[in-house]
């Protein structure tokens, strides 16, 4: 019978796991996770500065405006999809490749975006 | 000498914990380097590790002590409204919008430092996290040391542009008021007699 090829995260697996059964799993979940946690700043930064209606949503502590609900958000966004990522693949052997290029590519994100001349020109300011 | 808790509060913001910070990021950057280099003759010994765990620990502490002081301490003394007739020299957001030769330290400046600063503890823990887990194996994972060298670069970035930006911020319109603190007593010069206080 022929064995289908792994696909999602494991498609192409390194061989780097070793004797010591330490596995690339939990790393890659961290590392995704941190990108999805600055790509979720970066992308709450932009809608807050865009509508009126979030950026007061997202002012949670009056004081600091809409700042406080931002971090906020991206902070549990991050520690929820690292949690989620960690449970799925701390004992496994993932494409830590691919997942590097996105989670570098959320990080790229989160850097435009959090750029006000960028915020401005998506806002046709 | 005085000073007022405003004053305090903006250096333990940003020397006490942003310029820290700062300064470990090539200590951080030489170690992670050396340390997860595939190959390398180098072999760090059990302590060195560990030393090295409590040096990626106390970055992540700084991180966060310096985004969560400045969202929530020092940032609303910064962004106060001012009530009508009041001195905008006492509120610093209020004073650079005033005029185009300043507006921009506010519209670029500190909306760029409020929100980038973020991604360098969101980074450094991460980084701190996967030194944690796998220590001197992370060398049998490219991508992962290429990750981890990555988000420590880009941490280091945001906290150029947020402290930058902080230190230029706080020259054009500093964070002013609070409590004074008298330090020490000076010698009485000239000028004593019509000097006034420093604004409470």
């Amino acid at each position: 019978m022929t064995q289908l090829p792994p696909s999602g995260p494991d498609a192409a697996a390194p061989a780097a796991e070793a004797a010591d059964g330490l596995t690339n799993g939990s790393g890659g979940a961290a590392i995704l996770a941190a990108g999805i946690g600055c790509g979720a700043l970066g992308v709450l930064a932009l809608a807050a500065d865009a509508s009126p209606a979030l950026n007061h949503l997202m002012s949670v502590y009056r004081p600091s405006g809409a700042l406080s609900g931002v971090s906020t958000s991206a902070v549990l966004i991050w520690l929820a999809a690292w949690w989620g990522l960690e449970r799925r693949w701390s004992a496994r052997t993932v494409d830590l490749r691919r997942i590097t290029l996105v989670a570098f590519a959320l990080l790229g994100v989160s850097l435009l975006l959090t750029f006000p001349p960028v915020m401005d020109l998506l806002q046709g300011k | 000498m005085e000073i007022t808790t405003r004053d305090l509060w903006t250096v333990v913001h940003g020397m006490g914990f942003g310029a820290l910070f700062m300064f470990a990021f090539s200590g951080a950057l030489a170690e992670l380097y050396r340390m997860t280099t595939p190959g390398a003759g180098y072999q760090p010994s059990p302590r060195e590790q560990v030393l090295f765990r409590f040096y990626l620990g106390a970055m992540v502490a700084l991180a966060w002590g310096a985004v969560l002081s400045g969202a929530y301490v020092v940032y609303p003394w910064y962004r106060a409204a001012p009530p009508a007739g009041a001195d905008l020299a006492d509120y610093p957001k209020a004073l650079l919008v005033s005029t185009r030769r300043t507006s921009a330290w506010h519209t670029v400046g500190m909306e760029w430092k409020e929100h980038v600063a973020w991604l360098a503890p969101i980074g450094m823990s991460m980084v701190a996290f996967v030194f944690l887990r796998y220590g001197r194996a992370m060398s049998r994972f490219p991508e992962l040391r290429l990750a981890a060298l990555g988000f420590v670069l880009t941490a280091l970035v945001a906290t150029g542009v947020a402290g930058g930006f902080g230190a230029l911020l706080n020259k054009y319109a500093p964070v002013r008021g609070g409590t004074v603190i008298h330090l020490v007593d000076g010698e009485r010069g000239k000028a004593d007699d019509a000097a006034p206080p420093l604004r409470p």
